[in-house]
């Protein structure tokens, strides 16, 4: 039996390295839940500057109670008008009219942190991706989610950065080559066969033109949405951890006592 | 006693009682894999009870599905667990029932006397897929949508031209919507308790043909003069206590999901799930829940028939109705593995390796590499049922002892 097992375990071990294949490369955002104030800033800023098209329409406002805030810093602050404290966040942008507008109704944000690959780090470089491309309707695009539809909302905080652009030799889906002008690139590619195709990445971002924050400030902003945006996307998750350890540690004690138990039951048998 | 007395007067209580628990003797040299059955019903147990409660809080319907989910998940006290515990509970399930099936295969646990047994509990196991395959619409997310899309039109493959109707019949629309979510939802209500009492004569059939072992020996065969088997020791106290042990592991594991990883690095909760089905918008890689993969891993290595998909809807079927054949397809004269030669070994071994091959092959987007290695696996996975016959007659066995061994 032990052989069998040590003989299926080698046959599947190639699954392990396949298993752990690339994506777009994500800036670590080091985001901390525990950091109240960080929620409370990016919901802040959530509702300042995101809430005109995307929604939080799971979230109730009442939410933040729970992050230190009472009920009258949410109506200061995070409200508009005279709604309900257990009111969902909703907007009030018709999704027709968002369609029309930007090709696509502007998605909910509640679960974006779960749907995401990567989550807060993908939301943080995401904020951190948009650069100038003249080709794009909005005028920007997004080095983490390519040929994206909404314009840069952060652009007067962050500044306008511009792309530096390689050229990339491709075979098979993977970049042989790279070169900084596009000629050389053509070449090598032409010189290497048909298969060989040349494409434009971005290899990195530069500020032209200055924002109102710092590019330090500017990070801290896009930490404080992601942080707000993984605390949304599952509030409980913070109590179900802490919960989850003392349902842990009663189990094994449990465990312990229940085989004790029966090798107390099973000591005649033999 | 008077109590007793009176309840058994009217009511088998005792009989009962001692038939299938305190008198109902078992092996005793069962071993780790012997926990699984237990641990099954205690799953359904927690799935029938957690899915009630969660029946109270959701709504059905395609406008409000999604966010009464989010509403348990958020509003609802203690929600969350009821929902984590749930969609747990589902790939717990299939884990603890692959196990289960896995022990039977490899000690002969379907031979003979226990062919209707395996039968039974085959059935089980097209039940349990059918609820989960109901279940999984119920969230209304991107892939309980687009899951379900790829699924209902398998039945459309159906030649004759009764493939389309048939598909319609099932949705009760021409797409996934609220009709077939309404229907989605009864059915996934309603099948549990139809479980329930599949397990229920799983267990009546176990109970009269009797436990196998790790060994594989007919314990009814070595009586003492009182008529109790030899090797056999009565289910309560003895299993009842160990299995509790069994409960106790298993639960750590269990709750350890639910409390610190409960989509399991998007096995068990997909990410796009949590995007709100949107019937405009396919997304880029449809791939079933895991429990699942290794079967549409076969759907899609069959290439295309005479403009038809309906040679991989007949594979992928077929690739479940042959377990129905395997207790006659197996002609060794040993049941138990120990006593099995290097030939059934090696099946066996082939077999777990082509079954999470082909796992892990139904999540990835299809390339022509993984098409053939699909292709491949789906070969085997028939050559270890085709081939049973043969190979497990010409395998060199060793004696099997009189009694069990430890």
């Amino acid at each position: 039996m032990k052989k069998l097992i040590a003989v299926i375990t080698l046959a599947l071990m190639p699954l392990a390295g396949m298993a752990s294949s690339g994506g777009t490369h994500l800036e670590k955002a080091n985001i901390d839940l525990n950091n109240e104030a960080a929620i409370q800033r990016g919901a802040k800023m959530f509702v300042n500057y995101c809430m005109g098209c995307h929604s939080n329409k799971y979230v109730r406002y009442k939410l933040f109670t729970n992050v230190g805030l009472s009920e009258d810093d949410i109506k200061d602050n995070l409200m508009l008008g005279d709604g309900k404290i257990g009111d969902l966040m909703k907007i009030a942008m018709p999704e027709d009219d968002a369609a029309k507008w930007f090709g696509a109704p502007a998605p909910d944000l509640t679960l974006i942190a779960r749907i995401r690959h990567g989550g807060a780090d993908w939301i943080y470089s995401y904020l951190k991706g948009f650069y100038a491309d003249p080709t794009r309707p909005m005028g920007v695009n997004n080095t983490v989610f390519p040929n994206v539809g909404m314009p840069h909302v952060l652009w007067q905080l962050q500044g306008v950065q511009q792309p530096v652009y390689k050229y990339e030799v491709q075979h098979d889906g993977h970049a042989v080559e790279s070169f900084d002008a596009e000629p050389e690139a053509a070449a090598y590619a032409k010189e290497h066969g048909e298969t060989y195709r040349v494409e434009r990445v971005v290899e990195a971002l530069e500020m032209t033109e200055a924002g109102t924050l710092t590019p330090a400030e500017y990070d801290q902003v896009a930490r404080d949405l992601a942080t707000y945006l993984a605390y949304v996307s599952e509030p409980v998750k913070l109590e179900r951890q802490r919960m989850g350890v003392w349902v842990i540690l009663f189990l094994v004690v449990f465990s312990v006592i229940a085989y004790m138990m029966k090798k107390e039951w099973w000591k005649d048998i033999h | 006693m008077s109590f007793m007395n009176w309840i058994d007067e009217r009511f088998p209580a005792t009989k009962v009682w001692n038939e299938h628990l305190a008198q109902y003797y078992a092996p005793k040299n069962f071993n780790f894999w012997y926990f699984f059955g237990s641990l099954a019903m205690l799953v359904l147990v927690n799935q029938i009870v957690t899915g009630v409660w969660l029946a109270m809080m959701y709504k059905p319907s395609a406008a409000d599905a999604f966010a009464s989910v989010e509403y348990i998940m958020r509003d609802v006290d203690y929600g969350w667990l009821l929902r984590y515990m749930h969609s747990t509970g589902a790939s717990a399930f299939f884990i603890v029932v692959y196990l289960h099936m896995f022990r039977g295969l490899i000690y002969g646990s379907y031979r003979k006397p226990r062919e209707l047994l395996w039968i039974i509990g085959v059935i089980i196991y097209l039940a349990m897929m059918a609820t989960a395959f109901f279940g999984y619409l119920l969230p209304w997310g991107q892939m309980s949508y687009w899951g379900a899309q790829v699924i209902v039109n398998l039945f459309s493959a159906f030649p004759f031209g009764i493939g389309e109707p048939l598909s319609v019949w099932i949705r009760g629309d021409y797409v996934i919507s609220d009709a077939t979510l309404n229907r989605f939802f009864a059915l996934h209500f309603l099948l549990p308790f139809v479980l329930a009492a599949l397990v229920f004569i799983h267990i009546v059939a176990l109970h009269k043909v009797g436990s196998n072992n790790p060994d594989g020996i007919e314990i009814k065969k070595n009586k003492d003069e009182n008529g109790i088997p030899k090797d056999g020791i009565p289910f309560h106290p003895y299993y009842s206590v160990k299995d509790i042990v069994g409960v106790g592991v298993f639960l750590i594991f269990f709750c350890a999901i639910i409390f610190f990883l409960p989509d399991l690095g998007g096995l068990f909760l997909e990410p796009p799930n949590f995007e709100p089905a949107n019937p405009l918008k396919t997304p880029e890689h449809i791939a079933p829940v895991w429990y699942f993969t290794p079967f549409y891993a076969m759907l899609r290595a069959v290439p295309p028939m005479f403009n038809s998909q309906f040679p991989g809807v007949l594979v992928m079927f077929a690739a479940i109705l042959i377990l129905f054949f395997l207790p006659w397809l197996d002609r060794s004269p040993v049941k138990s593995i120990r006593y099995k030669g290097i030939l059934f070994k090696a099946a066996i071994a082939m077999f777990v390796v082509t079954f999470v091959m082909l796992a892990w092959l139904g999540m990835q987007p299809a390339t022509a590499t993984k098409t053939l290695l699909a292709q491949i696996f789906t070969f085997l996975y028939f050559v270890f049922f085709v081939l049973m016959p043969f190979y497990s007659k010409w395998d060199k066995t060793k004696p099997v002892p009189e009694r069990v061994t430890k």
